[in-house]
């Protein structure tokens, strides 16, 4: 079985991630954040997204990758889930890249078995390696994140 | 024309219309088993309910109709133009009177018989496969002609002067009088999922006219102005139509009140006559599902407390039958529902009696307590005047749950009496969830919304004379309000727990809101309390579900976020929070000479009587309210789960034999003062806990009575002070251990 999948791929502390693009609902930029006190270390807070409320996930927070320098990730990436869009916190969109289903690489050992769950595939790029993320468990907040290396 | 009718029509009206493209569609593919079994259906379903409704000739017609479809889809017989025709004669004539009915409300003087031969003659199994066909042609005379389908004529076989103006073809004369339209051209059905959307679209359009209502402070020009004006009335009057989409008379409910009404009077030996008022008062469909349990409830007690047997009521010069009168209609944004009954009305002296067996009020206070505090007991957990429990109430729970389901959905409940007259129940609620109004106040710098149906009152602190007030008993902070100690939850400390230490002692000029949560009472402490406002309650993405503190988010008028605080949750979450942060407080010194320094603060409690006690503050651990349904048996003993250890629970009339009677069985929640004792945590059951005293208390008269130090006037009264370390102590060595105090 072979085929090409389409990616909307994006950076979070200089490390190249990606989805499915049939899993990305829109982009928009930063938005005003209601903390939620007592909520899930990811969650970074809630949002107005055209009268819907949506709960944004801090990227950085849940991949376990080292907290941003002063600036916090602020691009909303909302994908698609059965309960309604939700918010990933990037730094920078990237391009959209189409790659060959059979030219994904599992994700190495070396990750955390949390981190493993969560990558559907490392995808080498010339001179870049892309993370492609399983959106599933990546939304799956119950689990607490491990924060295991991430080898560029 | 009765509801039952209308549904009729209107369901009777798309049936038809089904059937008619089923019939097109199955004259391309006779043998099309799916389709004709809808089309059997659907007359089937006409059919039972005019034999229902009492509407014979066309149950007559349509009976027919459908023996012949059940021939065709047994396959005895094929579908053939002449049966096709007949069979769309048959929906066009039964359309003509389901018109008759809606105009005349009966089926009047048609007559059909020669369809239904036909249909009849059709449904004869013919000995050949092809005889059918030419057959029923002769058998209707008047079916112009057979090989074209012009069939669908209008009803050839209906005697004259019977529809003069059903016809479905409008002659020019005829328009000239406007038609009304059908009720099933009138209606139509709409998903609920469309509705709740549109609510949610429109409660976004009533925020964004916030918006620009607000930014309007700038100079704007004329014609700007009026269009914002018209944005704003439109806007109001679209929501209030929306809204009103989501309605459905209250007879939806009611419905099924006669049939459960007369099985209780059955059951209870009454008679009963059942009155409605007011059946087509419309209210949101989500509270009306809320509403159906405690009207079931109060429509029992009635029936089964309140309405007298037929001989009692005779002897009082009642009729025999009692009546039971619902009532509902709007009042000002609100739904008002009242159900009374003429019976024997609540026997107030009775439920003084019972407040003062359950220790709820001394004697001299029950006798003080005013009518209509006496009545707001009748809504206590486990408070029932009735002698017998009977299978349909008297467990004393029914109202309870009456007053916690209204109250859930921003409802109050209401009781009024007259003895030997009748009681009547008056429950008032809003007219919708989707927008509640709320408080918004201010905590850590972000807002939070708390709907107004929780608020009981504000007090504002720091004004003069207040401020010191606040107290703090170990570390749980108490506001004395009126006399009573309420006790205050910090929401900074709530939410913010887990952050940086918030200050532990409150800045000046903050803001208590009293709130109550089911049966219990507290102040919460904010920064500022900002407006009051209308809210469109939004649910949280299943991230956030599990917190209990939120219960949902909305938008506010500059389009930020605020959270909207689950009060019940709060309360829960405070107290867990409370005893963990208890954990770090400095530990209460319990020595024996505690009590030595006279000036020092005192509780005082009551036990069961109206005796005062008071105990030395500085032995007091913490002031709790343990649910009587935590408490739990270890052995003979009695302890309940409490910061993840046991404590143990001593009713502390166990430990005074002195004591006046013994705390309330039906006291719930239970006042526990805890204290350590031997190094570990034990819980003392008291009757109430009265008050925090500061005054330079002297004790007056050393008691030789073990465990009690003295006896001291506090705020006027008689008060013995007691030497809990002694007590406890005593407690331990006695020979019959806790097993009966606790059996208690």
């Amino acid at each position: 079985m072979s085929g090409s999948t389409r990616y909307c791929t994006f950076s979070v502390d200089e490390r190249l991630f990606g989805v499915p693009v049939t899993e990305v609902q829109e982009v928009v930029r930063e938005q005003v954040m209601t903390r939620v006190p007592l909520s899930p270390a990811a969650v970074r807070g809630l949002i107005n997204l055209r009268g819907q409320i949506v709960t944004a996930i801090d990227l950085r927070q849940r991949l376990g990758l080292p907290a941003g320098p002063d600036h916090p990730a602020s691009l909303n990436l909302l994908v698609r889930t059965a309960e309604g869009p939700v918010s990933l916190l990037v730094d920078r969109m990237e391009d959209i890249v189409e790659l060959d289903d059979a030219c994904l690489a599992p994700a190495p050992s070396t990750l955390t078995a949390l981190d493993r769950r969560c990558v559907r595939g490392i995808a080498q790029l010339p001179g870049r390696l892309l993370l492609l993320l399983r959106l599933g468990p990546l939304l799956d907040l119950r689990a607490t994140p491990a924060p295991g290396p991430i080898t560029n | 024309m009765d509801e039952i009718t209308r549904e009729f029509l209107v369901e009777s009206g798309e049936n038809l219309d089904r059937m008619d493209r089923d019939f097109v569609a199955l004259e391309k593919n006779p043998a099309d088993r799916p389709t004709l079994s809808s089309i059997f259906r659907a007359l089937h379903t006409i059919k039972g309910t005019c034999g229902f409704l009492g509407f014979p000739k066309l149950e007559a017609l349509t009976h027919t109709g459908e023996d012949l479809l059940a021939r065709l889809c047994d396959g005895e017989l094929v579908l053939s133009p002449p049966i096709t025709s007949a069979l769309l004669r048959m929906v066009d004539t039964v359309r003509l009177m389901l018109a008759d009915i809606e105009a005349k409300g009966s089926e009047d003087d048609h007559e059909f018989d020669t369809l239904i031969d036909l249909l009849t003659s059709l449904s004869q199994p013919a000995g050949l496969p092809s005889p059918p066909p030419p057959a029923p042609a002769q058998v209707a005379p008047p079916t112009p002609g057979t090989g074209q389908a012009e069939v669908p004529a209008p009803t050839p076989p209906s005697p004259p002067g019977v529809h003069p103006k059903p016809a479905p073809t409008p002659s020019p004369t005829e328009l000239a009088e406007p038609r009304l339209p059908t009720v099933a051209e009138s209606s139509v059905r709409v998903d609920v999922r469309l509705l709740d959307k549109l609510v949610n679209l429109v409660g976004e359009l009533v925020l964004a006219r916030n918006q620009v209502l607000q930014s309007l402070g700038k100079p704007a020009s004329d014609t700007f102005l009026g269009a914002c004006q018209r944005l704003s009335l439109i806007t109001s009057e679209l929501q209030e139509g929306v809204m009103k989409t989501r309605m459905q008379p209250i007879a939806s409910l009611w419905d099924k009140l006669p049939r459960q009404v007369r099985d209780l009077a059955n059951a209870c030996g009454k008679e009963v006559r059942l009155e409605l008022e007011g059946a087509d008062t419309e209210l949101d469909r989500s509270l009306l599902e809320a509403i159906k349990d405690p009207l079931t409830h109060i429509v029992r007690n009635a029936i089964d407390h309140g309405i007298e047997a037929p001989a009692v009521r005779l002897a009082r010069n009642k009729p025999a039958a009692g009546c039971l009168t619902l009532r509902a209609s709007h009042e000002g944004g609100q739904v008002n529902i009242e159900v009374q009954d003429d019976g024997q009305g609540i026997d107030t002296a009775k439920v003084r009696q019972q407040a003062i067996r359950h220790a709820l009020f001394t004697a001299d206070q029950a006798a003080r307590l005013s009518e209509r505090e006496l009545l707001q007991l009748i809504f206590l957990p486990s408070f029932s005047t009735a002698e017998k429990v009977t299978n349909v109430s008297g467990r004393g729970v029914g109202m309870d749950v009456v007053k916690t389901n209204i109250e859930r959905i921003g409802g109050a409940v209401e009781v009024q009496t007259r003895p030997g007259v009748g009681t009547s129940l008056k429950i008032k609620i809003p007219l919708t969830l989707a927008i509640i109004p709320a408080l918004i106040v201010a905590s850590g710098g972000d807002d939070y919304a708390i709907p107004q149906a929780n608020l009981l009152e504000i007090v504002r602190l720091g004004a003069e004379g207040t401020a010191p007030r606040i107290e703090t008993i170990l570390g749980a902070p108490v506001y004395r309000l009126r006399g009573n100690l309420l006790p205050l939850v910090d929401l900074n400390r709530v939410l913010h727990a887990s952050a940086a230490t918030p200050p532990r002692v409150a800045p000046p000029a903050r803001t208590i809101v009293v709130l109550q949560a089911d049966h219990h009472q507290f102040g919460l402490l904010v920064d500022q309390v900002r407006d009051t406002q209308e809210i469109v309650v939004k649910s949280l993405g299943k991230h956030l579900k599990d917190l209990a503190v939120f219960s949902g988010a909305t938008i506010m008028g500059d389009g930020r976020v605020a959270l909207i605080l689950d009060i019940a949750g709060l309360a829960q979450t405070a107290h867990t929070l409370e005893a963990a942060a208890g954990e770090t407080a400095p530990a209460p010194s319990a020595g024996p000479t505690a009590v030595a320094d006279p000036s020092q603060r005192l509780l005082l409690v009551t036990l069961g009587g109206e005796h005062r006690f008071a105990i030395p503050l500085a032995v007091v651990g913490r002031l709790e309210k343990i649910p009587r349904h935590l408490l739990e048996r270890a052995g003979t003993d009695l302890a309940v789960q409490y910061r993840g250890q046991i404590l143990p629970l001593i009713y502390l009339t166990r430990l005074l034999p002195f004591a006046p009677g013994p705390v309330a069985e039906s006291l719930d929640p239970l006042p526990v003062v805890t204290a350590i004792q031997g190094g570990r945590s034990v819980g003392l059951v008291v009757g109430r806990i009265v008050d925090i005293v500061e005054d330079c208390v002297t004790i007056q008269r050393e008691s030789r009575r073990p465990g009690v130090l003295g006896t001291a006037v506090i705020q006027g009264r008689m008060t013995e002070v007691l030497d809990l370390p002694a007590l406890l102590a005593d407690g331990e060595n006695s020979p019959e251990p806790f097993a009966t105090a606790l059996a208690q």
